[in-house]
Parts: C-alpha cells; structure tokens; sequence
C-alpha cells in the first residue's frame, strides 16, 4: 500500500521521502575498543581507559560481545551478515573525539541489507509497511561537551567516548511522518527484544539523524536534508513535518533546497542550518591500520542465532493464533517487558483471550493510575492468575474482580485470600437470589407493567437492582435466568 | 593528479594547520614529488590481486566483555592543558 500523505502546496502536492539513521548504544559492560565500563551517570572522565583518551601508543581490541550485539540485531531483522568485514577511520577534529578519529565501518559494513515490517494501525494488517535497512554497522561514540558551566571553557567528558554503537540506516522508504513514526518504534521494540539497546532515547542510548526530502508524486528524489541528533520519536516526527513544508514552500518561492545538515530546535519546533555542503566535512575514510579486517565463523553465528529471542512479530502472531484480538496482540507485544509479564500469566494456564482483555483494560488502566511501569507492578503473574481464574470458574463475578484486584494492589494478598476474607464469593443460592428478586419486582411494579407491555430494555434495571441488592456478588447468568422466569 | 594551492590550504584546514604564504608555495611542489612517487605503483598490473588489508598473516583477536580498565581519571586528565572539576577544561566550543 502507498502512503497518500501529502504536503499541499501551491503548484500542487508534494511527497515527502525520508530515510533515518539510528544510533544505538549497545548493551555492554564495556567500551567497544577497551576495557573501560559504560554505565550511565558516572562521574566525569572516571570511565575512561588510556585507549579512550587517545594516548600515543594506545592500540584498540574489539569486544567481542559488541560485535555480538550487531550480529544478533541484524538477524531479528533478516539482514545479510557479512562474515568478513572491516574498520576504517573517519577524521575529524572536534573536542569531544580526542582520537582526531572515529573508528567506524565505511566500505565493509558488519550487516548488510534487511527489513522491518511496521503496522501504521494496530488493529489492520492491511496497514502494514516495510522499511528497508540498507546497512547496519558498528562504530565509536564520541565523549561528551558541556557548554554551560563555564564562560569562556567547555569541559568535556570522555565516559562515552568509546562507548560502542550500531548505526542502523534505513533506505528512502518512508513517506510520512507516520511511518517514520511507527518504523522508530518497531525498530526500537525489536532492539529492546534482542537485548542489543536499551532503547533509553531520553538518556540518548538511541538517536536518529533525519534525512528528509520533496518531490512531485512520482518525479526523481528532491535534494535531501539531514537534521542531526533527534531523541525522540514525536521530534522525529515534527522535524519530518516542519522540513517538508520548509522544503516546499523554498522550492515553490523559487529556491532550491540545499544540501546541508541541520539541527532540530525543539523549544521552537524548527529547523537550522548546522553546517552547508561547502563546510561538509572531508572525513578521508582509510582502513584503520590498528585493526585486522573481523572474520566471523559459522559457530559465532550459530551462536547468535540461537540466542535470539520470540521476536515481537512471531509473537504477535502466536498471540493471534490462540484467540486474542489483532489490536490486543499489538498492544500486548509492543513492548518486551509487557511481552514477557504477559507470557508468564500465560505460563500459569489462564484462558489467553480472557487474560488479554483483562491486561489491555484493567491491568493497564491500574498501572496508569498509580504511575508505575509494568515491571513495577505490584500483583504477580501468578497472582492475577489466581484473580482470573476465580472469575474463570464463578467464584467471583467480573464486576467483585475488579474490586479484588484493587486490594490485591493495595495489600499485595493473593486474590482467594482476600475473597475469603472479604466474603465476596459469588451466590448462586438461588434462595437468595429469588428472595430479592420478589422485593424488588414488589416495589417497582410499574415498572413491571411497562416491561410487560413491550419496555424490555427496562430488564437491565432489573438485572442491576437485584445485583446491587445482593452486593454485586448474586452469579449474573443465574440472576438472568430467574428473572427470565419470574417476568415471563 | 596534480596539487593546487587550494587543495594545500584545505588540507592544511582539515589537519588544523596554519600555512604562511611561503610555506604554501613550498608544500605545493613537495606534495605533488610525494604523489608522484606513489603514482608508480599505478604502472604495476594488479588485475586479479586481492587488496591486501594487513601484512602479517594474522587473525584480528576480540577481547571479553569485561571492565578492567578506566577509573583512571588523574592519569587520563594528567597531561591536559586544564581540567576542572574532573572535566577537560578547553575553550568553548559551539558548533
């Protein structure tokens, strides 16, 4: 299906082509080159071996768990591995690259060509799209610039130079914001199944350069801009939308679109120029002499392979095969760690369409309310088994659930505990049921007439009085039927 | 291939140097000599010869994933023309 998202201009319509390039930290204790650790938030230039900071003499070793991490994230993505591959150097100076070079893969990239399928809408298969991924490889990131403590000095912190990344470039596939959208957050899903990315876009772990160009619908590719650093997917978003119409109104006043690089200034939702083709930076690839060419063999591949966990497609799909709704499926799949909470209530023998619905509505709707992340949530899978296994078997009925599970939330108690203390069994004594039914009949029988005379929707009244006299806690079927019985 | 003056100075830009007038009409000979010199290997025939990526015939190692190395900070900042406050000190860069 073709995107029909278009930017309306004064000579017509335009399709907007965007390509993105995401920078993945990989999950690793250590640095890509050296021994020096990579954990979040430590104090400054603490975490930096003497290869990090570029001392004469100095020679890098790759990690191997972070070629690992590459291999892994390019097959959960159906890529070429390429079993030999190589690093160059990109030069350049700046402050926060204390090397004068980046050691990155040009010419010999890890992984070649694969594909990710992303869902515009979450309940229609037939909204499905798939993005290209040109190429994935792995290279260093650089330290880090603070402006703003000192007037005259900007200090720099190397805990991050070293650290490894995958840079994960997608083909021109995506034509609107939308898709950009939706392919940032499967990629980020799929990255956070492997284990390869964190995926923390707020602590930078995963940021994306936007590469956005204009065109008449079926005309060649326009001139593309690249707005740098993007850490988040609504920014993304906005820089697509904003460089469109940027793009457009140029070209249509007269202009031509330059190709340049530019930055994103969230504050004001707009785009500038960082640097124009004439300042491009002359990066002089070479093969980094320090490093040997990387030659992978069958059992390293093998290996990553097999590690590889259900990826969020097959999983979605499993989902599906055992009842539960397309958009359900979606939802529950979207992230690991709901994936994986979800799997072990699975895991406890409950009805998947009942617990689905239950986690979509009730577990989400409480985990909202008290601000807490899944991983977080104070009832266990095997707890709220129990809860929807009461339901399962009419112990309890839906509506005395919810409220079991609102002290299970409170208490952390197992859900038959708190029934039994509670007294919240369901009756089906059908003594008792029809004890209130006569009552309540007795003292509506106005009601009764017009119900007799052909008001039925005024059964639901019946059916909620006589459940609200007995607590909510009367078996609703056997409500209905006596009902039933007693009107007809 | 031959080398301007302009492919001096943006070269001299690119690695940071600054070239007075004289020093520029001196490199624009002395690198054209260099290229030269290396141009001859054009004149070998390498048809069907495999670029060769290092000279010893060796395996590139990888080393495990352990932290054994950093904490280091007095010996890393030691040589910086300023530090403060644990951080390289220098000056402010804006790009």
């Amino acid at each position: 299906m073709v995107s029909d998202y278009r930017i309306k201009g004064e000579t017509g319509e335009w399709e907007v082509v965007i390509g993105l390039e995401v920078h993945a930290q990989v999950v690793s204790n250590a640095k890509l080159f050296s021994g020096a650790a990579t954990a979040f938030g430590a104090e400054p230039n603490t975490q930096v071996s003497l290869v990090d900071a570029a001392m004469p003499g100095m020679l890098p070793v790759p990690n191997r768990e972070c070629i690992r991490q590459a291999v892994r994230t390019g097959m959960a993505i159906d890529a070429k591995i390429n079993k030999w591959s190589r690093f160059d150097r990109k030069n350049y100076f700046y402050a926060d690259l204390p090397q004068g070079y980046q050691i990155s893969q040009l010419y010999h990239p890890l992984v070649g060509e694969g594909e990710v399928t992303v869902l515009l809408d979450e309940k229609d298969e037939s909204s499905a799209r798939t993005i290209g991924v040109e190429r994935i490889h792995v290279e260093q990131d650089a330290g880090k610039l603070m402006h703003d403590q000192h007037p005259t000095m900007s200090y720099v912190d190397l805990n991050r130079s070293g650290v490894a990344l995958m840079e994960i470039v997608s083909k021109p596939d995506m034509r609107s914001p939308a898709e950009a959208g939706a392919y940032l957050r499967k990629l980020r899903a799929i990255l956070r199944y492997v284990g390869s990315c964190d995926g923390n876009m707020e602590e930078g772990s995963m940021r994306a350069d936007v590469n956005v160009s204009v065109r008449k619908p079926g005309d060649e590719f326009g001139t593309r801009t690249e707005t740098k650093n993007v850490n988040s997917v609504r920014f993304v978003m906005a820089v697509i939308e904003h460089e469109a119409r940027r793009q457009v109104d140029l070209i249509e006043e007269g202009g031509t679109v330059a190709q340049e690089t530019r930055l994103y200034d969230p504050d004001k939702n707009v785009t500038r120029t960082l640097r124009s083709k004439e300042d491009a930076h002359d990066y002089r690839y070479f093969p980094d002499p320090d490093l040997l060419p990387l030659e992978l063999d069958d059992a390293f591949l093998d290996e990553c392979r097999k590690s590889l966990p259900e990826l969020p497609d097959a999983k979605r799909k499993r989902y599906e095969l055992m009842g539960i709704s397309a958009y359900n499926a979606s939802v529950l799949t979207a992230e690991v760690e709901t994936a994986g909470w979800f799997d072990a209530l699975l895991s406890n023998d409950v009805d998947p369409k009942q617990a689905s619905n239950w986690v979509v509505a009730e577990l989400f709707g409480a985990l909202n309310r008290l601000g807490v992340s899944i991983a977080e949530c104070p009832v266990s899978p095997a707890h709220a088994a129990d809860l929807l296994k009461l339901v399962a078997d009419g112990t309890i009925s839906g509506s005395i659930a919810k409220t079991v599970f609102e002290k299970m939330l409170e208490s952390g108690d197992p859900a038959g505990a708190i029934v039994e203390r509670e007294g919240l069994k369901q009756t089906s004594d059908t003594g008792a049921i029809d004890a209130e039914i006569d009552r309540i009949l007795a003292a509506n029988a106005d009601k009764v007439e017009q119900y007799k005379a052909g008001k039925e929707q005024l059964f639901g009244f019946f059916v909620g009085q006589t459940m609200k006299a007995m607590a909510g806690k009367a078996n609703p079927q056997i409500v209905n039927e006596r009902l039933r019985a007693k009107l007809s | 291939m031959s080398v301007t003056e302009k492919d001096v100075l943006h070269v001299a830009k690119l690695a940071r140097l600054a070239l007075g007038d004289a020093e520029i009409e001196r490199m624009v000979p002395e690198l054209n000599n260099i290229l030269g010199w290396v141009e001859q290997l054009g004149e070998v025939n390498t048809d069907g010869v495999e670029p060769l990526t290092a000279v010893i015939d060796n395996q590139l190692r990888l080393r495990d994933d352990v932290v054994n190395d950093g904490d280091c900070r007095d010996a890393v900042l030691s040589n910086a023309p300023d530090a403060q406050h644990g951080f390289f000190a220098v000056p402010k860069v804006i790009e």
